[in-house]
């Protein structure tokens, strides 16, 4: 896991009104998303999650469905690709197996601010639209394994570029902004409403990742959705 | 969508009505018939007068269809409880011949599917998001009454399925678009369509009925810039559009993929407009609309040459065709009919009637290269981009394509230009004895005295700086090898080269 922060992250949404400086303290995070060959592993150890015994309230019906069965991954799948299918009750049960959790929103959109030279390149308008032209290229392809391009400032890969990543806090994001006002949880989820409340709205990616995870209910799983590990810095660590 | 035609007593007679109805609120009717009667004819009572009941008989499965074609028109006289089954699928498609773009759909089309229900009707929406997708869409339809117009409640991820349901209670012609943020960039990808709510009583039958919907599209590289191109965010919040399109591509409407019809046959165009920017100038050139109900609503205006279309809007247009020919759809802001793409066709088949129009066909002049089958173009630029490696045979067949979109009106299709006005190509001297001057030329026009063969020329050749390098690599290598001139190759980097060293004529192309 890469160390993190502590630092001082401009968010594109504020918590309270105007309040955009959220302080982040320290935090680490896994330098790779999360692989088959290592869920795989989680499985042996934990047979309660493979595809055959979870309880279906925790994943779909399209949990580990690219796998060739429920204990293996049969030989369309690479062992290094991302993990992908797999719902969110079943990524935070890896993660605490790890004594680690899921990253929040604020500790991943602080990691993935960074290119391979800079803590923050959200001003920088090719790599915002090397980012968009990722999201515009339909899913059916196969995905790479991890690992393959360089790693950003903090040393961490494939934020960007690989799969969409479930973050701890996924389903709290708009309640929190806006959850005074009638309806308020809905507006960034339709129409213009994300560019009036947003800050640097030519970041489209970021309304992107956040429009992606609203659709999510927790027990989802796509073909083109990830994750990987944080934890908190342990006192004396 | 009723007769909306008024004599000119009557409308006398309707603003006394109105004037008088003013003064006393109550119960206008029992001061004043003629005010009765005007709502009568005229109104149709919006959504209040929508809901027609409860659904009669079996759910429907809607029949859906791809543009350019709709579904046929609705046979009965009761609402029902229709079922709309719609899939969102993003798919790699051909934008131009040779340029490929990542499109996101309705129903694997640009525009999307088109649906026809009546008003009244009660329809289950289900809205699947195909599991190949990366993106998660919802859609909003302008004939929903409720939140978000159905946005709210649709809101699908990659690999699942939504359902809401509504009841149309307003009759029309409407945009439906996705509504994920960013909104603009969804419907830039194409993610639109219509919905046809037919009026109870139904549509006056016509001979044939088409689908089109106009849409204006971004991408990073230029204007028929072979290769796969990218959505490009600054153009699209600049409203600067490369392309502006009938139906998704540029060959949607043209060409073998022409709308047909005969002479004598009542026409009727369901024209959309998914926008994201541009409100279009409709224009079929050659033809005058007879009604136009615009903007998709109930009233007609009568005899309309060019009409509004506003960017998520729609309108529906009849007219009736009589000689044969090829009629030419375009958006009269002229520049996206003829260097963006906006430009799609009827062909008329049936008998001459001189005495309506003695002429010739359109085309020959108009179009040029429009009519003509790009897919040499294509062929040729697609071998030139990925192994570099194009024979002088490839440059001339793709070249003689250009050369009669853009050069042939001046110097003539037989390169003999005109006498004392356009120098020949043909056995030019002054073309063959040197070949950078020819590229430069090209690129940047030429004004003043010149003297070919003999003869002075003293006129203007506007710079064509705007043709992509590969262009005008074979459009010469074309003119040097035709019409008796012996041999000859331009090559696409010395094209660039030539670019690069001079300057652009002011007011010219990049």
């Amino acid at each position: 896991m890469a160390t993190i922060g502590p630092g001082i992250f401009h968010s594109v949404i504020s918590e309270d009104e105007g309040d955009n400086e959220i302080d982040l303290p320290v935090f680490l995070l896994d330098r790779r998303p999360v692989t088959n060959r290592e869920f795989l592993q989680f499985i042996d150890t934990n047979p309660e999650w493979s595809r055959d015994h979870v309880i279906r309230l925790f994943a779909d019906t399209g949990y580990l469905s690219h796998w060739i069965s429920a204990t293996e991954l049969g030989p369309d799948v690479d062992a290094e690709q991302p993990l992908t299918h797999v719902s969110w009750f079943s990524a935070t049960a890896y993660c605490e197996a790890k004594g680690a959790r899921l990253p929040r929103w604020y500790e991943w959109e602080f990691a993935a601010a960074a290119d391979v030279t800079r803590a923050d390149a959200r001003d920088d308008p090719i790599w915002r639209q090397q980012i968009l032209n990722w999201y515009a290229t339909p899913g059916g392809r196969s995905l790479a394994p991890i690992a393959q391009r360089a790693a950003n400032f903090y040393g961490v890969y494939d934020l960007h570029g690989l799969v969409w990543e479930w973050v701890e806090d996924y389903n709290a994001l708009l309640v929190a902004a806006d959850s005074r006002e009638q309806g308020g949880a809905d507006k960034v989820r339709f129409c213009g409403a994300g560019a009036l409340s947003m800050e640097r709205k030519e970041n489209y990616a970021i309304l992107m990742r956040i429009a992606m995870l609203n659709s999510l209910e927790a027990a989802y799983t796509t073909r083109n959705l990830g994750f990987r590990c944080a934890a908190d810095v342990l006192e004396g660590a | 969508m009723k007769n909306g035609r008024l004599t000119s007593s009557a409308t006398i007679g309707m603003l006394l009505c109105l004037t008088f109805s003013l003064v006393s609120c109550d119960a206008p009717s029992q001061t004043n018939t003629k005010a009765a009667d005007y709502r009568t004819i005229m109104d149709t009572g919006g959504s209040a007068a929508g809901d027609l009941g409860a659904p009669v008989g079996e759910p429907i499965v809607a029949t859906l269809t791809s543009a350019p074609n709709v579904p046929p028109p609705i046979d009965r006289d009761t609402p029902a409880k229709v079922i709309v089954n719609l899939e969102v699928r993003e798919l790699e498609m051909p934008i131009s011949e040779g340029v490929m773009y990542t499109f996101w759909t309705f129903g694997g089309t640009v525009p999307g599917s088109f649906i026809r229900v009546r008003q009244g009707d009660t329809i289950e929406f289900h809205l699947a998001n195909h599991p190949s997708s990366k993106m998660p869409h919802n859609i909003d339809l302008h004939a929903v009454t409720g939140s978000g117009g159905g946005a709210s409640s649709s809101f699908t991820a990659p690999g699942h399925e939504s359902q809401f349901t509504f009841k149309a209670l307003n009759q029309g012609l409407f945009v439906y678009h996705c509504a994920t943020a960013p909104v603009g960039m969804h419907v830039a990808n194409g993610m639109y369509g219509l919905i046809l709510v037919e009026p109870p009583e139904g549509l006056p039958p016509v001979d044939r009925e088409y689908y089109v919907m106009q849409g204006d599209f971004y991408t990073v590289g230029k204007y028929r810039e072979k290769g796969h191109q990218e959505f490009d965010m600054q153009k699209a919040i600049d409203e600067n559009a490369t392309y502006v399109l009938f139906n998704g591509s540029e060959g949607a409407l043209v060409g073998d993929n022409a709308l047909r019809a005969n002479t004598g046959e009542t026409i009727r165009l369901f024209v959309g407009n998914g926008g994201p920017n541009l409100v279009s100038s409709f224009h079929v050139i050659g033809e005058i609309f007879d009604k136009v109900f615009s903007e998709g609503g109930t009233h007609y205006q009568e005899n309309v040459q060019t009409t509004l279309v506003p960017a998520g809007g729609s309108a529906m247009i009849e007219f009736r065709v009589e000689v044969p020919g090829t009629l030419v759809i375009v958006d009269h802001s002229i520049f996206r009919a003829f260097n963006k793409g906006a430009l799609g066709m009827i062909k008329v088949d049936g008998p001459e009637d001189l005495a309506v129009y003695t002429g010739k066909e359109v085309d020959s002049v108009y179009l040029g290269d429009k009519a003509q089958d790009l897919a040499i173009v294509a062929e040729v630029a697609a071998a030139q981009s990925t192994t570099g490696a194009v024979t002088v045979t490839q440059q001339i067949a793709a070249g003689e394509v250009l050369f009669a979109g853009t050069c042939s009106v001046c110097h003539q299709a037989d390169g003999s230009g005109l006498a004392t006005v356009f120098p020949p190509l043909a056995n030019s001297d002054f073309f063959l004895s040197d070949r950078t001057r020819a590229i430069d030329i090209v690129l940047n026009g030429l004004t003043g005295p010149v003297t070919v063969n003999g003869e002075r020329y003293d006129s203007i050749m506007p710079p064509m700086s705007q043709l992509n390098d590969d262009e005008i690599a074979n459009i010469l290598t074309y003119s040097l090898n035709s019409w008796g001139n012996d041999s000859g190759r331009v090559t696409q980097d010395e094209v660039s080269e030539r670019r690069a060293s001079t300057e652009r004529t002011p007011g010219a192309a990049r």
